[in-house]
C-alpha cells in the first residue's frame, strides 16, 4: 500500500494514473479478444480447434463476448480496490 | 385455443403488466423524470439498461445477420464490445459529474452553448433514427401475430409507450425496462433451448452450436459448412477477404454504441460511482445471455432453413411448392417470404445464384436463379414455427419482441424530450423555467416526440437501412470521441472540442452521402456504392471509426494551438476523474 500522499489533488493524480494503466491492460485484452484472435488471426487460429471447432470463429462469436465480461468485472473489483487503496471512495 | 388467442392473451399480459407499473411509478419531480430519483439498485438498473441496449434490431434482426456467416460476427462483437468501452470509459465519470443528461455534460466541459447545441443536435439525429426502427420492428410483430395492420400495430404501440413514458418519465421507464427484460430474455431463450435439443441434444444454445448434430454425427458447423457449399454460399465458417473494413466496421459499432446517449443516461439514475460500475457489470452479463445465444440460433435457424427446403439432403432435388410447410404460407401473406418459379418445374430452389460455384451447380442442375426469398428479419420471429415448437412458444416470441422494441422505444423518446426541455428550453431559451414548468415542457416533449415516431414508423423512409448507417456514423464520429476527450485530457478546449465535433461529423456525413445518395435521395449519389469505388475499401458503413479518428485529431490540433481551458474546468475535469464527494444527480 502506498502511503497517503501530501495533498487531496496528489493523491486524485496518482489515483488516476493507477486507473490509467488498468485501462490500457484491459484494453489490450480487450484488442485481443476481438480484433486479435476474431478478425485479423482468425485464420491462423481456424486451424486450431476447441473440441472439434474452428477456433478463431469460436473467438469472434463466443469467447470476445466472454472475455469482454471478465474485462468489466475484473475493472470494476480492481477499482473499488483502488478507491479504498487512495481512498477516494464516496 | 387457437394460435391467436395464445399471442393475444400473451402480448395482452406483457401490457397489463407495463401498465400496472406505469400506475405504481408516476413520476413526481424532473429528478424523477430524467433519472428516476437517482436512487435505482444497481442490479435493477442492469436489467433496465441491458432491455434499453436490446434493440428490435438485437432481438428481431441479428441473428437474421448473423446466419449469413462468420462475417456477421461484427455485430456480435461490435454491440458487446462497444459496452465495454461504455463502462471503463464513460459511465463512472459522467455519473459523477451528475446532471441529468448527455449535452449537459459537453455544455459544460467544453463551456459552450455551441457545444452544446451541437451534442443536442446529435442526439436528436440519431435518437429519432433509432426510433423509426423500433416503431418499425413493433408493427410488424404485430401485424404478423395479433393479425391486424401494421400501422394499427403502431398505433398501439405507440399508446402504450406513451401512457408510461409521458407520465412515468425514466421512473416508469426503468421499472417497465426491467420487466420487459425478462420477457424479452425468456421468449428468446426458450425457442433457442428448444432448437438446440432437437438438433444436437444439448438443452444450452452455446455449447449446442459447438457440439454434434444427432442426425448426421457431424460437428454441427461442419455439417452447415457441407450444406450450403453445396448450394454455392460461402462457407458459413469462413474467413473474410476485406480485413481492414471488417475491423473498422466492427470499430465503428463499437464506438457509436458506447456512444448512445440513451443508454448513457441510465447511469445517471444510480446512486452512487460505484454503483455505476456495479451496474455495468451485470448489465454486460444481462446482455451477453442474449448475444451468446444469437449465434447459435442462427446457425440452427439457418440448418432447419434449408433443411426444410431440401428434405433429402442439398444434393437432391428440393421441396415441392405444393408441400411447403405451414409456416412458409403464413409467412408469404406478410411478404417477407416470396418464392417465384423461374424454372417452373414446381421446386423450391434456394441457392447462391451470384457465386461462380452456385452457377456452376445451377448449370448442372437446370435452375435458373434462386427461388425463395427469406426476409432475414422474420429468422428469429418464425423460428418455433420452423421448428414445430409448441403454440405457446410463439406467443412468447410475439411479446418478446415486442417488448425488445418498446423498451429501447422508450429510451430513446426519454434522451430526444430530455435533450429538448433540459437542454434546449432551460439551458439555452428560458433558464428562469419553473421546475413545474419544466415538467409540463418535458411532458409535451415525450408526447411531440412518440407522434413523429409514430409518424415516421408509419411512414419510414426508403433508406431505411442507410439511415441506420447514419446514425451509428454520427454517434461514433460526433458524441463518443467528445465525452471521451472531456473526461481523458484537461487540455481540450470549446474550439478544439467544437472543430472536432463538426469535422467528424460532415467528413462522415460527405462519405456516406457520396455513396448512398445526397441526403438519400435516390439516384444522387456520387459514386457508385461498390468495393472498388471505396476509399481503400472502407464501406459507408464502416466510416464512422474514421471520422471519430478525424474527431480526436482534429480537437486536439487546434486545442494546443489555441489558449488552455479556465482553471475551473480543468479542476471539474480533476473531479470528475475522483468517485470522491459524489451526490445524486443534481439539476444546477
Amino acid at each position: 500500500m502506498p502511503k497517503p500522499m501530501s495533498t487531496h489533488q496528489d493523491t486524485v493524480r496518482a489515483y488516476w494514473r493507477a486507473n490509467l494503466r488498468l485501462i490500457g491492460i484491459y484494453l489490450g485484452i480487450w484488442f485481443a479478444a476481438s480484433y486479435g484472435c476474431g478478425i485479423l488471426f482468425v485464420d491462423l487460429l481456424d486451424q486450431y480447434s476447441l473440441f472439434g471447432y474452428p477456433l478463431g470463429f469460436w473467438f469472434a462469436q463466443q469467447g470476445s463476448i466472454y472475455v469482454f465480461v471478465l474485462i468489466v468485472w475484473g475493472y470494476m473489483f480492481s477499482m473499488n480496490r483502488l478507491d479504498k487503496q487512495y481512498d477516494v471512495q464516496e | 385455443m387457437s394460435q391467436f388467442a395464445i399471442n393475444l392473451l400473451f402480448v395482452g399480459a406483457s401490457f397489463a403488466l407495463y401498465i400496472g407499473i406505469a400506475v405504481w411509478a408516476r413520476a413526481g419531480s424532473t429528478k424523477e423524470f430524467y433519472v428516476a430519483g437517482g436512487g435505482v439498485n444497481p442490479v435493477t438498473n442492469g436489467m433496465a439498461t441491458a432491455a434499453d441496449w436490446m434493440s428490435a434490431a438485437s432481438f428481431i434482426s441479428m441473428a437474421g445477420l448473423l446466419s449469413v456467416g462468420y462475417v456477421n460476427s461484427s455485430f456480435l462483437m461490435g454491440w458487446t464490445g462497444g459496452y465495454v468501452l461504455l463502462a471503463m470509459l464513460l459511465a463512472p465519470y459522467l455519473r459523477k459529474f451528475g446532471k441529468f443528461t448527455v449535452p449537459d455534460f459537453i455544455g459544460d466541459r467544453f463551456y459552450s452553448q455551441g457545444a452544446r447545441l451541437t451534442a443536442v443536435v446529435c442526439l436528436i439525429i440519431m435518437s429519432v433514427t433509432y426510433v423509426i426502427g423500433q416503431m418499425t420492428g413493433a408493427g410488424v410483430a404485430f401485424s404478423r401475430f395479433l393479425e391486424v395492420s401494421s400501422s394499427a400495430g403502431i398505433w398501439i404501440a405507440a399508446a402504450i409507450v406513451f401512457i408510461y413514458a409521458v407520465f412515468g418519465g425514466m421512473k416508469g421507464i426503468t421499472y417497465t425496462q426491467v420487466a420487459q427484460y425478462v420477457v424479452l430474455i425468456v421468449a428468446y431463450t426458450i425457442p433457442a433451448v428448444f432448437i438446440s435439443l432437437q438438433l444436437t441434444g444439448n438443452p444450452i444454445p452455446m455449447f449446442g452450436m459447438f457440439s454434434e448434430h444427432t442426425e448426421s454425427g457431424l460437428p454441427l458447423l461442419q455439417k452447415l459448412d457441407e450444406v450450403v457449399r453445396e448450394l454455392g454460399f460461402r462457407d458459413y465458417t469462413a474467413d473474410v477477404d476485406n480485413k481492414l473494413n471488417m475491423v473498422l466496421f466492427t470499430l465503428s459499432l463499437m464506438i457509436g454504441t458506447a456512444g448512445l446517449p440513451h443508454v448513457i443516461i441510465r447511469f445517471f439514475t444510480v446512486p452512487k460511482v460505484s454503483d455505476a460500475r456495479w451496474s455495468a457489470g451485470w448489465t454486460l452479463i444481462f446482455i451477453a445471455i442474449l448475444y451468446l445465444t444469437a449465434p447459435a440460433v442462427a446457425s440452427m435457424a439457418r440448418l432447419n432453413l434449408l433443411t426444410t427446403i431440401y428434405p433429402d439432403g442439398p444434393t437432391q432435388p428440393a421441396l415441392e411448392y405444393a408441400d411447403r410447410p405451414d409456416w412458409v404460407k403464413t409467412w408469404e401473406t406478410t411478404g417477407l417470404i416470396r418464392f417465384e418459379d423461374k424454372n417452373n418445374d414446381g421446386r423450391i430452389q434456394m441457392y447462391a445464384d451470384t457465386t461462380p460455384a452456385g452457377i456452376a451447380i445451377a448449370q448442372e442442375r437446370g435452375w435458373e436463379g434462386n427461388e425463395l426469398v427469406v426476409n432475414n428479419d422474420i429468422l428469429v420471429l418464425a423460428n418455433p414455427e420452423i421448428a414445430n415448437l409448441p403454440p405457446w412458444v410463439i406467443g412468447l416470441i410475439a411479446a418478446g419482441g415486442i417488448a425488445a422494441a418498446l423498451s429501447t422505444a422508450a429510451g430513446l423518446l426519454l434522451a430526444i424530450s430530455s435533450a429538448i426541455s433540459h437542454d434546449l428550453i432551460k439551458n439555452i431559451i428560458n433558464p428562469k423555467i419553473s421546475e413545474k414548468g419544466e415538467m409540463l415542457a418535458a411532458r409535451i416533449s415525450m408526447g411531440g416526440a412518440i407522434l413523429l415516431a409514430t409518424y415516421l414508423g408509419l411512414n419510414p423512409p426508403g433508406f431505411a437501412a442507410q439511415v441506420v448507417a447514419l446514425a451509428f456514423g454520427i454517434a461514433a464520429a460526433s458524441l463518443f470521441p467528445a465525452l471521451m476527450m472531456g473526461i481523458f485530457s484537461k487540455r481540450v478546449n470549446s474550439k478544439g472540442a467544437i472543430a472536432g465535433m463538426l469535422t467528424g461529423l460532415i467528413a462522415t456525413l460527405l462519405y456516406i452521402f457520396t455513396f448512398l445518395g445526397w441526403f438519400f435521395i435516390p439516384g444522387t449519389a456520387t459514386l457508385a456504392n461498390t468495393p472498388d469505388n471505396w476509399l481503400f475499401g472502407i464501406s459507408p458503413l464502416s466510416f464512422g471509426a474514421v471520422g471519430a479518428m478525424l474527431n480526436f485529431a482534429v480537437a486536439y490540433g487546434i486545442s494546443m494551438m489555441t489558449e488552455e481551458p479556465p482553471q475551473e474546468i480543468q479542476d471539474l475535469v480533476e473531479s470528475v476523474r475522483s468517485p470522491h464527494g459524489a451526490g445524486g444527480a443534481v439539476s444546477h
